[in-house]
């Protein structure tokens, strides 16, 4: 190509990419210097992870050329990306859940001898990395037994003790800590400081701030432009990201809470079907109409246990679950969604979507049975048309073929965003809502936001489980901190901190916190 | 780029019969294969003879073709049912067998029921009888999570088995053949059937043995598809199938789903059974012989070719029966019967990677698709690049 040099490690010019329906990358430039963090910035579904698919060799891209070192170079499988020095931590990890760390970091290039598998260097190699970049880690400690933290840093050593040169980090942050995100920060930054250069996809704007030098900004599939980190602002970035400006603080009126609880929980307990540990102990709290109550807390600390608890998706071994008067804590899930409980669970793919119904289908998944979706046993997909083109609009769920179109084929926040107009669009009078922004972009937190926000002051409880300590004070008007699946603070969100709750989070015990 | 939604060229329903189409095809070319490998000089004539299938003997052949296809549809629409919900129903054999005496033993011993009425009475208790034999698995599975196959496997055996010791204690015994007699009271109705299907021996009509149950099976398969495809009860089954975390978070019974699929299921073999063996002297016996039944297991291939989808599954059904008759008639030729058996076998069970050539065929579209995008953007280019010239 005319105008690259070797200053640039990967370019990738004119990528497009389509799909049924719609085109995921239109014409994309982007050019990943030598040693740099540069962030890749974009709304949900603007092609940040197809252009990253198609540079790890998952997609082949319909137009474009993709240069390494100035040569054009082709990548038809994670393997070949592999061989030029390319690896990639997805958001969703890729380990092997009973192997061992070390097993998982060798595992592909093992060094054997007559056929048998050699460790001693690999352990060695392995332990060396992780000294030299701070990279702490068990190499003996199974995968299902460590933190969410250290099984990202063994995806990182899996790239390092492959020596890639360029590492591709899909939204790592996602699910870690304050802290652990801290911790992160500084080993890319010493990873670049070796001369690895990254690429780092993520919606959150403060973390490029902290460590990208450059920023690529994608909006609906084309680059708007790539930009220096320093020079921008958080307010044009995300200006830039979505085409418009985006309101950071909401304005929130006060709550006017109900006085009777429209949700109570009464010592609430869950126990391990392995090992009879509790995973939910011992907890109560109450929701009132017009309030938003968070359950704030780390990862993997009694949450999904109490949300299914909460819902009927699980046995409750302990204590008792009313809406307003009637106790439900035996009902089935169908009897709460009728007496008016919605829920947003964690994981869409498992729970939340029949991912090869189509999205009329799935926005139907809690009503299907009721008049008038049904006529006597028969369906109206005439009805359920409507009502999913009516939600699509009102929650601005964009699908290739609309309605018709397999939810397996939507981006992943849009399918997040078909959840939560199913579970929102009918205004229950209890909303569950666990983790409802995690994977979306700024314009669509907003926009959750605001609409969270026009729920509690209609009227209705909102129960609030997230990770996120942006998103517990921003909008929620009180917040129990778990630690371990019992609460260790009851705070008012309006008179805390992210330094207190992070303190709370790490199981710090508040005076009068419920044992 | 003008119209970015036309993406499959050829429609899904056309992609699955073309998917089905190349299959067959694969079929007949491996059973080829052992065809000149057995026997050179007539493998052109023999495979003449297996795609020919039921046409080899006139309309006699076609309807004998039918009369086998029947309980083909129903065990397929039996499996291909359980495999919309999730659920490999692998025990269609013995819920035909012990579906099929139900039936015999209500035609032999109702003598109540006025004759007109009886072969319906059987038919229900055949149905009623696979429901039952369906169920059990069903129940294993709902309340104690013991997977399907297995219950299903042992609920074959032990079908035969009590079917050949029923049959043997009862007064529908024909000792001399080792079968069940001839139900002439309760046979299926011709419907007219055998005013069609016959072939002329002299001044003799040699009619063939298909009878109304071929109606009765093809209603079957339309009241599956709207079942499966407009109802709630099929969305609640599907969902089960998809996806069984989402339809508990839906509030969808899952155990529920899993025993009325395994009994509907079931009910749908014990009809095949009744339907094949309802039938007067020239028909199909149950031979005391401990053999699982055929028709039963080849409801395995028919769900998988005709894709899990009711009317699917009624052609594969009827292109199964007719490479069955070929072989048939492949015995005019020096061709041992296990070498038929074996040539039929492998063009079925060939004939089954529907699935594999629908993934093939999508793969090809989709290569196809950006291809031919790339040229109308070509010709796009060129014709931007003349005007401004």
């Amino acid at each position: 190509m005319q105008n690259s040099n070797a200053e640039f490690i990967i370019e990738m010019h004119g990528v497009t990419k389509d799909f049924p329906g719609i085109r995921a990358n239109d014409d994309v430039t982007l050019r990943l210097r030598r040693g740099e963090i540069h962030a890749l910035l974009g709304e949900n579904g603007a092609g940040k992870s197809t252009l990253m698919s198609i540079l790890f060799g998952l997609y082949k891209p319909d137009k474009g050329v993709i240069l390494k070192n100035g040569k054009p170079v082709s990548i038809a499988s994670p393997n070949a990306a592999n061989a030029l020095g390319i690896g990639m931590v997805h958001q969703h990890f890729k380990l092997v859940h009973n192997f061992t760390a070390l097993e998982n970091i060798v595992m592909g290039v093992e060094t054997t001898r007559y056929g048998l598998l050699r460790t001693d260097q690999a352990r060695r190699q392995v332990v060396a990395l992780s000294e030299k970049y701070g990279l702490s880690i068990d190499p003996d400690a199974k995968i299902e037994d460590v933190t969410v933290g250290m099984q990202q840093r063994v995806e990182i050593l899996k790239m390092l003790y492959r020596e890639n040169e360029i590492l591709i980090f899909d939204e790592p942050t996602a699910v870690l800590t304050p802290q652990e995100i801290g911790e992160l920060m500084k080993i890319m930054k010493s990873l670049a400081a070796e001369g690895k250069s990254i690429l780092f996809i993520t919606h959150k704007l403060n973390e490029i701030k902290q460590v990208a030098e450059r920023c690529t900004v994608l909006r609906k599939g084309r680059t708007v432009g790539t930009l220096r980190v320093a020079d921008t602002s958080i307010e044009m970035m995300s200006e830039l990201m979505v085409g418009r400006k985006v309101e950071f603080d909401l304005t929130k009126n006060p709550a006017k809470p109900t006085a009777e609880p429209l949700l109570r929980v009464e010592r609430l307990t869950v126990k391990s079907k392995h090992n009879q540990k509790p995973l939910v102990n011992d907890v109560s709290f109450v929701v009132r109409g017009g309030e938003i109550v968070c359950i704030a807390g780390i990862d993997g600390n009694g949450q999904r246990e109490l949300a299914h608890a909460l819902t009927g998706l699980t046995p409750v071994d302990a204590g008792r679950i009313f809406i307003g008067d009637k106790e439900i804590t035996h009902s089935t899930a169908r009897a709460r969604n009728l007496l008016g409980m919605s829920h947003i669970p964690e994981d869409r793919h498992t729970y939340g979507l029949v991912l090869d119904y189509t999205v009329e289908e799935n926005m139907a998944l809690k009503s299907y049975f009721r008049h008038p979706f049904q006529r006597h046993g028969f369906l109206s997909f005439a009805v359920m048309r409507g009502h999913a083109e009516r939600l699509m609009r009102a929650f601005d769920v964009r699908a290739g073929q609309g309605p018709a179109t397999r939810a397996r084929s939507l981006s992943g926040g849009n399918q997040q965003k078909a959840i939560i107009a199913r579970e929102m669009g009918e205004l229950p009078n209890i909303l569950i809502a666990v983790q409802p922004t995690r994977g979306l972009d700024v314009g669509a937190i907003e926009y959750i936001h605001k609409r969270l926000l026009a729920a509690r002051d209609e009227g209705k409880a909102i129960l609030l489980i997230s990770l996120e300590l942006d998103e517990v004070l921003n909008i929620s008007d009180r917040v129990h901190v778990i630690h371990e699946g019992a609460f260790t603070a009851n705070l008012d969100a309006a008179k805390t901190t992210a330094q207190e709750l992070g303190l709370y989070m790490a199981g710090t015990r508040a005076k009068g916190a419920n044992a | 780029m003008t119209n970015r939604k036309r993406v499959n060229v050829f429609g899904a329903g056309f992609t699955s019969a073309l998917s089905s189409i190349i299959a067959i095809l694969v079929g007949l070319a491996v059973g080829f294969v052992i065809l000149l490998a057995t026997n050179p000089a007539q493998a052109v004539r023999g495979v003449g003879i297996i795609a020919s299938g039921g046409f080899n003997g006139g309309m006699k052949g076609v309807g004998q073709a039918l009369y086998y296809a029947t309980p083909l549809i129903l065990t397929g629409l039996s499996v291909g049912f359980c495999f919309k919900t999730g659920l490999f129903n692998i025990g269609a054999p013995g819920q035909l067998i012990v579906g099929a005496f139900a039936g015999i033993w209500v035609g032999a011993n109702a003598s109540w029921i006025p004759s007109p009425l009886l072969w319906l009475a059987a038919l229900l208790a055949a149905a009623l009888a696979g429901a039952l034999w369906g169920a059990i698995p069903g129940l294993f599975k709902a309340m104690l999570n013991v997977h399907e196959v297995i219950a299903c496997i042992m609920c074959n055996y032990i079908g035969m088995y009590a079917v050949n010791y029923l049959i043997k204690n009862s007064n529908a015994y024909d000792p001399l053949k080792n079968q069940t007699i001839d139900m002439t009271r309760a046979a299926i109705p011709k419907a007219g059937l055998d005013k069609i299907f016959y072939s002329l021996k002299g001044r003799f009509m040699d009619a063939s043995s298909v009878n109304g149950g071929i109606y009765i099976a093809l209603a079957l398969a339309v009241v599956m598809y709207i079942i499966l495809n407009k109802t709630v009860f099929g969305y609640e089954l599907k969902a089960c199938g998809l996806n069984r975390y989402a339809s508990k978070y839906a509030g969808i019974q899952e155990k529920r789903s899993i025993l009325l699929s395994l009994t509907i299921a079931g009910s749908l073999s014990g009809i095949a059974g009744g339907l094949m063996y309802l039938a007067p002297a020239g028909g199909l016996h149950i031979n005391v012989v401990e053999t699982l039944s055929a028709q039963g297991f080849n409801g395995i291939p028919v769900a998988l070719l005709g894709l899990s989808n009711p009317i699917g599954i009624i052609f594969s059904a009827l292109f199964v029966a007719h490479i069955d008759q070929g072989g048939y008639y492949l015995q005019r030729l020096e061709y041992m019967p296990q070498i038929i058996d074996i040539i039929i076998a492998v063009i079925i069970y060939f004939s089954a990677f529907a699935l594999l050539m629908r993934q093939a065929i999508g793969a090809i579209q989709s290569r196809l698709n950006s291809r031919s995008a790339k040229r109308r953007e070509g010709l796009a280019d060129a014709q931007e690049a003349s005007k401004h010239d």
